[in-house]
């Protein structure tokens, strides 16, 4: 995994709660064994129509939206199924961040295994981001603070651990693995 | 005094957590089914590693199967070509690494989270885990059970191990006991209804009280099957004689003094009285009415007796009615139906079964309307045919398949069209789960069985006293 230090972009907005990662990759598009190309069925059946045409009001087809690596969303984004498809989707789709006031547990874990910054903010912060979509922000994972166009800087909450592994690149199975004598002594005094 | 959560967390903590790093936590059981593996055998093909434990590994598969008896006995092609693909990666993958997989034609085959209990391999005390969120369902034994993403899966083919925060506990006291006609799945929408969809983020919730403890273990699997649609990590019910008689009759629960071994240490992971939850609700049980959803997630639900509610500025309230085709205000009762299915993880084991068959024994299915009946394994399917359930499903006009998820994901071709309406007994109405721009109404298996002979969202007790 790549090393991210900072995330500076304009955001893209989808002002609805409770976006399930249903939503985010339908199921139909789960058969795949691989991980590659997902970002062209990311929010598939909200961005086109029944003949595969992109529908012009959704914003992530229009063009103010183009080239947006930050997605502002509604309480409690990825809440549902757990597949990994949905960080996936969105990163292949080219989003690095998603910020919200809430954020589904699996969702939030899988997002930070893969290198997409689970950011959650304080309703305020939200209500502000979500009514003034493209603002550009910058996210800062030393500080652990996301800057806002006033000069503002808000705090977020990043568990230590897995601000470490974002910031230097670590993927956390070599970290597993280089507790193997551990583990083997826990199968032991447990078999 | 400590939680049966934290009596259990304990046990499996190989390094405890500091303010650095997060608990190296051990997992005993390591469910797996063909969507949410491949890429993380890839990965451990690609790093040279092994699987740790092939012994504490076990594969099913589900989602991406035909229910059709031709398409599963018959050599008829899948309908969906990349799923026989998917399919054949697993038997691959499992080959190589030396799992134990149930085929598509093993006669103990079924949804991984029905499979698992009926084999005895969920025991009380347990860490169980899956890439795949409804893994809460194994807590019903009082195990510590949850779904993990791909990335994860990887982490537990190689090591044996997650990296876990430890999460909040949360215990939500059903009291009292549920009246006649209302069942589990009542009980657990309602409980959704009540704390929302968000409201268990970050917590393992424990079931407790009386009307928790007078359910069967198949209800108990319904009631925390359904943790994750409150966005809770996992769903916790202590382990009592109930959960003891079940195990008992299962293949690979411990036998003879291991069992006497087992069964002592299981009798002391219950919640020591007096022991701290970060929180605490209760619900009346006498109060609980059958329940079903209206909206676009499983917190969007009404009494079958009530009305959609009404809700002034609030787009994405107005977006999912639109979506769901229905007015605020309107009763739910007598809303037309096109589609029922009875099945899933959620619904899919013996009791739903029957209590679905005793609504529908002398009826037939509604004209109009399709019924479909899919038995969450095997097992189960042979079980409810040996007691004749599947001609009282097929004499009322039902389908009657081989069993897997179906239509409850829509991932294999058991799909609900366009704009109909289905009341499902699975677990999940978000748009387009059953299907592209399908409609999904949650609901048990007595509403929906007798939504299926009057054509119309009906309470069951209308038919079953009436
Ligand atoms: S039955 Fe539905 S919810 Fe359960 S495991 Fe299968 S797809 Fe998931």
């Amino acid at each position: 995994m790549e090393p991210i230090k900072q995330i500076r972009s304009r955001t893209a907005v989808l002002p609805y709660t409770n976006i399930d990662t249903d939503q985010i990759i339908p199921a139909r598009f789960l058969t795949t064994t691989s991980r590659a190309g997902l970002g062209a069925s990311l929010f598939a059946d909200w961005r086109y129509d029944e003949q595969g045409t992109p529908k012009a009001d959704f914003p992530l087809n229009q063009s103010a939206t183009q080239g947006c690596r930050v997605l502002v969303a509604g309480r409690n984004i990825g809440c549902g199924s757990s597949r990994e498809h949905a960080p996936w989707a969105l990163l292949d789709y080219g989003f690095q961040a998603v910020i919200s006031t809430e954020i589904a547990d699996i969702f939030r874990n899988n997002s930070l295994k893969n290198g997409l910054l689970p950011v959650v903010v304080d309703e305020a912060t939200a209500t502000w981001l979500l009514a003034n979509p493209g603002v550009e922000v910058t996210i800062d994972l030393e500080s652990g603070t996301l800057g806002l166009p006033d000069g503002k800087k808000v705090p977020f909450p990043l568990e230590g651990f897995a601000r470490y592994c974002l910031m230097n690149g670590v993927d956390e199975l070599g970290f597993l693995l280089s507790r193997d004598a551990a583990i083997s002594t826990y199968e032991k005094a447990h078999a | 005094m400590k939680t049966m959560f934290q009596k259990i967390w304990e046990r499996h903590e190989v390094v405890p957590e500091t303010a650095d790093t997060p608990a190296v936590l051990y997992i005993d059981l390591h469910l797996i089914h063909e969507v949410t593996t491949p890429q993380a055998f890839t990965l451990l093909r690609e790093r040279g590693l092994k699987v740790r434990r092939p012994d504490r590994t076990f594969a099913t598969m589900d989602h991406s199967t035909p229910t059709r008896t031709e398409q599963v006995f018959g050599g008829v092609p899948f309908s969906i070509e990349s799923a026989a693909k998917q399919v054949r990666q697993l038997e691959i993958n499992c080959r190589d690494f030396g799992v134990e997989l149930l085929h598509l034609q093993h006669d103990q085959r079924g949804i991984v989270h029905i499979v698992g209990p009926e084999q005895g391999l969920t025991q009380p005390g347990k860490t169980v885990v899956c890439g795949d969120s409804h893994t809460s369902t194994h807590g019903a034994f009082g195990a510590l059970a949850f779904g993990i993403g791909t990335t994860e899966v990887g982490h537990v083919l190689a090591t044996q191990c997650l990296l876990q925060r430890r999460p909040s506990t949360f215990a939500i006291n059903v009291s009292g006991k549920l009246a006649s006609g209302v069942s589990a799945k009542d009980m657990i929408l309602a409980i959704i209804g009540e704390i929302g969809v968000s409201g268990g983020t970050g917590s393992v919730i424990e079931y407790r009280g009386s009307a928790v403890q007078a359910l069967s273990m198949d209800e108990r699997m319904t009631v925390c099957n359904m943790s994750i649609e409150a966005g809770a990590r996992a769903g916790l019910i202590a382990p009592d004689d109930t959960t003891f008689a079940y195990l008992e009759r299962t293949p690979r629960a411990p036998k003879g003094s291991d069992w006497t071994r087992a069964l002592a240490d299981w009798r002391t992971l219950p919640s020591d009285s007096g022991a701290k939850f970060d929180r605490e609700i209760t619900l009346d049980g006498h109060h609980i009415e059958p329940m079903i959803t209206y909206g676009t997630h499983p917190g969007m639900v009404i009494p079958v007796s009530g009305t959609v509610p009404v809700k002034r500025n609030d787009p994405v309230f107005d977006k999912a009615l639109a979506y769901m085709g229905l007015q605020p205000g309107q009763p739910i009762r007598e809303q037309p139906i096109n589609v029922v299915f009875i099945g899933s993880c959620t619904n899919g084991r013996l009791e739903d079964l029957r209590a679905a068959a005793s609504v529908l024994r002398g009826h037939k299915v509604a004209s109009g309307v399709r019924m479909l009946v899919v038995p969450g394994s095997q097992p189960v399917k042979r079980a409810a045919e040996a007691e004749g359930l599947d001609r009282i499903f097929t004499e009322a006009g039902a389908e009657w398949r081989e069993s897997g998820c179906s239509m409850c994901i829509g991932m294999n071709g058991d799909n609900v069209g366009r704009g109909q309406y289905s009341v499902s007994t699975s677990n999940r109405n978000f748009e387009g789960r059953q299907g592209q721009g399908a409609r999904t109404l949650l609901a048990s298996p007595l509403t929906a069985a007798a939504s299926a002979v009057r054509g119309r969202v009906t309470d069951a007790r209308e038919l079953l006293n009436g």
